[in-house]
């Protein structure tokens, strides 16, 4: 029983979603909500990553092209954006992926650091890297994803 | 009971804020007995609530107070004093109230001091022989007071309440009876016997001030957060509505339309019933000002005036919650730092009594609010000294900066904390508190301040929670919101009509009643797909207006208005300075709404902008002209005011006739005389001509040119003079020395009567002038036409000057002054020469660039009779004949 429970803590649920091929991970915990998104609105002068502005049940989201942020080309194929809400300091963004897939609990078990030959721009958002069978899952740093994109201009 | 106790809370304390703002006013006009008698009224209303509640303390302290200002209606003389002391009284009311509040039983205490003093007052100010009470601590004798104690245990003495009054007053304020249920209960009060004829006297007041008395306005609390999901479900509503509407229009011959259409003009109230509880007059978050100004001013020894100006300017209430405390700080810091001593401001020639000024105002999508002192102004060389103390700058830096960069620095964090700032330079405590607490609402605050004349911080609130009725447009495909306080008129611009965009070199313009209006592609302003082929001449142009700029924004369509709930941008968009925010519309679509002041910084400014360009932008803008810059003659450029020039044409060289030895051309149906700036400037034989063309009353003049190179924006600062006619000096604008032409000196040359031919009479009646500018530009170029047009000019160089020939005793029939002046701006000259018996009556024309509303507002509370705007010749001369007209028949 005991044992059950340190393992039950260390496990950590995730939210796959599929971004230009690359499986990645969310915390469920950050995750508001996962949606399509509709009727955006473009926001000119805005940095090439923000995809526009879209309103989601009475709130205005800022959905955030993920692929353009992680330095990927665009998608080909027409199927239709998915998108993550998240919530950060009482403002809404989408982020828009690929698709969405299953939720997966994990533990530290698989849980590799980053490899230090990853990509600059993956490396700045991933939060490590686990070992699933057949492939890798990058942990998503959402809190990077929305932060850091603000650096180049401050500076 | 606890909800009668509530009740009595809730209005008892509004009532007493109502008495602290009227008894202020009452000091300063002593003899309205309007004033006199609402304050009687609502200490009285509170004395007989406490006596039904059962609430001894606060019943003693109201009565206390109502005898004293019963003095004062019998025509006791109202000293500062006696003022404080109600005033003190209501502020132990407050205590009491606090009190009550947290515990629901009155705290115990008496109040014998206060109430002596009170008594002891009321006997010294009456005359000996009348019926004065005896100071009588009344309180301490009485335990406990019930209604029925009250009218047993002693007779009515004057000033005090029966019983039936005490009803009266107890069904007046729990119940809130309406106005006209009260009338009815008037009379009925006056049958029964009185005791106080005083009392019956307050009655006729009553109604006759209720209707407008703040009291009787009935008002619930409401929490903010029910508002928010109120607001949300509207909005919802609204979607609801919208998409209903849709499905009806696709099936023709409804039974559901007449219903959906109710249900839509219902939905539409509600919305903007909704919208509307959460605007509130800035004026409350000025109430509790007057008093602590009065009682700053007798703890500080100071005279001090507080001006309160736009306090009906509406606000959201959460904005206007997070504001309350800056502005009472920052008021407080004026009185307190800003204004000098009474025998500091005599020594420096200032009257004796300084003055606050808070204005509130809405600007292009924003809320200004200003706090403006006539006092000492802040000590730069001590905050330089505290800023390098401090390590925020070292003393290199503070040698290159601006006064205006220096006094930034009192709203750096902790700047001000050390009080030995406070003591010696005077201002800051806590300026970075207030600083924070606007950033917060994504305000941003300025000062400006001129030593020995005064500061004024300005705080600009973007209407981040406000409800604004915004433009629906159109550009790239794209739909945009422009706030409607921006937009003055829409004109269609087509290729073949009248109005039609023009380009000089790649600049494009709109002639649009006879000026020339530069224009800004919204499409390319926002580096949207397809800007670059947006070459058409066709297009909606937006006449806007921001500050003292005027500018047209072309789109592609324009929709229509809609009311819009501004909602702030994410902090990932919210360094882009064209939008100031987002919102939904109706249909469902989030939109972006353009901020005009955003577009008017770009359309001004060209070149590289940095931080410390912002800051002085405003006092730069007053001084930015635009300017025609053109060749003649000479490689050198030439220019003049663009605002000057009426139309720019490009003539057919052919068409060119010479006559009497003059060249002309047939212009409009007239014969147009054509004008050269020098003997070197040729008119040419072939090709097109190029023509500035100036009108006046229908007569026009073409100026030959060689070529109009440019229109820029630009400081007009002539250096050098010129003695060459024609010329009024060079200045250098977009860095090359350019000579700026005088246009006064041409029109002659064309028609020898140009100014006279209009000013027949003139000879009849000379009138002298008075005019103020600090411009020499303006001076040189409006002295000749003024004293074309008949009038003695006088024209000096500062408002100073001006005030001191006025004191000599000079008269002048009209004065005519600029606004933006350095050290004393227009509108303070108007109040000085109106605080001045001796031209107090003299007309005043204020000459400006800006003539916004909410200036010309501004100028008229300042005392000017007119506004003309600063190139407009033909209106300041109609200006000048009408006031001075006005003002020779009524002398």
């Amino acid at each position: 029983m005991s044992n059950d429970n340190i393992v039950a803590e260390s496990l950590i649920e995730y939210v796959t979603v599929m971004i230009g091929g690359q499986l990645f991970g969310l915390p469920i915990s950050r995750v508001q909500d996962v949606f399509m998104p509709d009727r955006m609105t473009r926001v000119p002068l805005s940095e090439p990553e923000i995809a526009g502005v879209l309103n989601l049940r009475g709130r205005i989201v800022t959905a955030i092209d993920m692929r353009r942020r992680l330095g990927l080309p665009p998608r080909s194929d027409d199927k239709p954006t998915m998108a993550v809400g998240i919530e950060l300091r009482g403002e809404s963004y989408g982020l828009l992926i690929d698709t969405v897939g299953e939720v997966m609990k994990l533990g530290d078990a698989t849980l590799e650091p980053n490899p230090v030959n990853l990509d600059g721009r993956l490396a700045r958002v991933s939060a490590g890297v686990h070992r699933l069978d057949g492939q890798l899952m990058v942990i998503l740093d959402v809190d990077s994803v929305l932060n850091a994109s603000a650096e180049p201009l401050a500076a | 009971m606890d909800d009668l106790l509530r009740e009595f809370l809730t209005e008892t304390n509004e009532s007493l804020d109502t008495v602290d703002v009227e008894l202020v006013r009452f000091e300063q006009e002593p003899n309205n007995a309007k004033i006199l008698d609402n304050v009687f009224r609502l200490v009285h209303t509170i004395k007989g609530t406490c006596g039904f509640l059962g609430l001894p303390r606060l019943e003693a302290l109201a009565h206390a107070a109502e005898t004293l200002m019963g003095k004062f209606r019998d025509g006791m003389p109202v000293t500062g004093d006696a003022v404080t002391l109600i005033l003190s009284t209501i502020d132990r009311l407050k205590d009491v109230l606090n009190g009550l509040e947290q515990t629901e039983a009155e705290p115990a205490g008496d109040d014998k001091d206060l109430i002596g003093d009170l008594e002891r007052m009321a006997v010294e100010g009456t005359v000996p022989s009348a019926a004065a009470p005896k100071a009588e601590p009344i309180a301490a004798k009485r335990t406990v007071g019930t209604l029925i104690d009250q009218t047993l245990e002693r007779p009515l003495r004057p000033g005090e309440v029966s019983l039936d009054e005490l009803e009266r007053a107890f069904r007046e304020t729990a119940v809130e009876v309406p106005a006209v249920a009260k009338k009815a209960d008037a009379p009925k009060a006056e049958e029964k016997p009185k005791s106080a004829k005083a009392e019956r006297k307050s009655f006729a007041g009553e109604d006759e001030e209720k209707p407008d008395s703040k009291v009787a306005n009935q008002s619930i609390r409401v929490n903010v957060d029910t508002l928010e999901s109120l607001m949300t479900m509207v909005s919802e509503l609204v979607l609801t509505r919208n998409q209903l509407l849709e499905i009806a229009r696709r099936h023709e011959d409804s039974e559901f339309k007449v219903p959906l259409q109710r249900l839509s003009n219902v939905t539409a109230e509600l919305q903007e019933g909704v919208m509307k509880t959460r605007m509130q007059p800035i004026g409350n978050a000025w109430q509790k000002l007057p008093r602590i100004i009065r009682d700053l001013a007798s703890e500080l020894n100071k005279e001090i005036e507080l001006e309160m100006h736009g306090a009906d300017t509406e606000l959201d209430r959460q904005v206007l919650d997070l504001i309350k405390d800056p502005l009472t700080h920052m008021v407080r810091n004026s009185a307190d730092h800003g204004l000098e001593t009474p025998e500091q401001r005599r020594a420096a020639n200032k009257p004796e009594k300084g003055t606050i000024r808070l204005s509130a105002y809405h600007e292009g999508g924003h809320i200004i609010i200003e706090i403006a002192d006539d006092g000492r102004g802040l000590n730069s060389a001590r905050i330089k000294q505290k800023a390098i103390e401090q390590g925020l700058a070292t003393e290199h830096e503070i040698e290159k900066m601006t006064e205006a960069q220096v006094h930034k620095f009192i709203f750096a964090p902790g700047f001000s904390t050390a009080a030995q700032v406070t003591n010696v330079s005077g201002r800051g405590v806590g300026m970075d508190v207030v600083r924070n607490n606007i950033d917060q609402i994504g305000g941003t605050i300025d000062v400006k301040s001129v030593p020995g004349e005064g500061s004024s911080f300005t705080i600009k609130i973007p209407l981040t929670l406000a409800i604004v009725s915004a433009l629906i447009v159109e550009a790239g495909g794209d739909r945009f919101a422009i706030p409607q306080l921006a937009v003055i008129e829409l004109v269609r611009a087509q290729s073949n009509s009248e109005h039609r965009i023009e380009r000089i070199k790649d600049a494009p313009v709109l002639r649009l009643r006879n000026k020339l209006l530069p224009l800004i592609h919204l499409k390319k302003l926002l580096k949207m797909d397809g800007a670059a082929e947006s070459g058409a001449e066709n297009g909606f142009i937006v006449v806007t207006q921001v500050g003292n700029q005027t500018f047209g924004i072309v789109v592609d369509g324009v929709f229509h208005t809609e009311e819009i709930v501004v909602k702030p941008m994410s902090t990932k968009l919210r360094h882009i300075a064209m939008f100031s925010g987002n919102t939904i519309l109706g249909d469902g679509s989030v939109i972006m709404i353009i901020d005009p002041n955003g577009i008017a910084q770009t359309v001004g400014s060209a070149g590289t902008r940095t931080e410390e360009a912002e800051v002085q932008q405003s006092a730069q803008l007053e001084k930015m002209v635009s300017l025609l810059v053109f060749r003649a003659g000479s490689q050198q450029p030439k220019a003049v005011p663009l605002s000057l020039v009426t139309r720019l044409e490009e003539i057919d060289c052919k068409k060119i006739e010479l006559s009497n030895g003059r060249h002309l051309v047939q212009y409009r149906g007239q014969l147009m005389p054509l004008v050269r700036v020098s003997d070197e400037v040729r008119v040419r034989n072939e090709g097109a001509q190029p023509l500035l063309v100036f009108s006046d009353g229908g007569r026009s003049m073409g100026l030959v040119v060689d070529e109009i190179v440019d229109i820029v924006e630009d400081r007009l600062d002539i250096q050098v003079g010129s003695d060459a006619p024609g010329m009024l000096g060079s200045a250098v604008i977009k860095g090359q020395a350019t000579e700026i032409i005088d246009i006064a000196h041409f029109l002659p040359l064309a028609f020898e009567d140009w100014f006279r031919r209009k000013e027949m009479k003139s000879d009849a009646l000379t009138l002298s002038l008075l005019f103020v500018d600090d411009s020499a530009f303006f001076r040189n170029m409006l002295v000749p036409v003024l004293k074309a047009a008949g009038y003695d000019v006088t024209a000096v160089g500062a408002p100073q000057e001006a005030l001191a020939i006025i004191k000599k005793g000079q008269r002048f029939d009209a004065i005519i002054s600029d606004i933006e002046m350095p050290g004393m701006n227009g509108f303070e000259l108007a109040e000085a020469i109106r605080a001045d018996a001796r031209a107090a009556h003299v007309p005043i024309i204020a000459l400006s660039s800006i003539t916004s509303p909410a200036t010309i507002e501004r100028g008229r509370q300042a005392g000017f009779h007119d506004f003309v705007a600063k190139f407009d010749r033909q209106g300041l001369i109609a200006a000048l004949k009408e006031t001075t007209v006005d003002f020779v028949e009524a002398a």
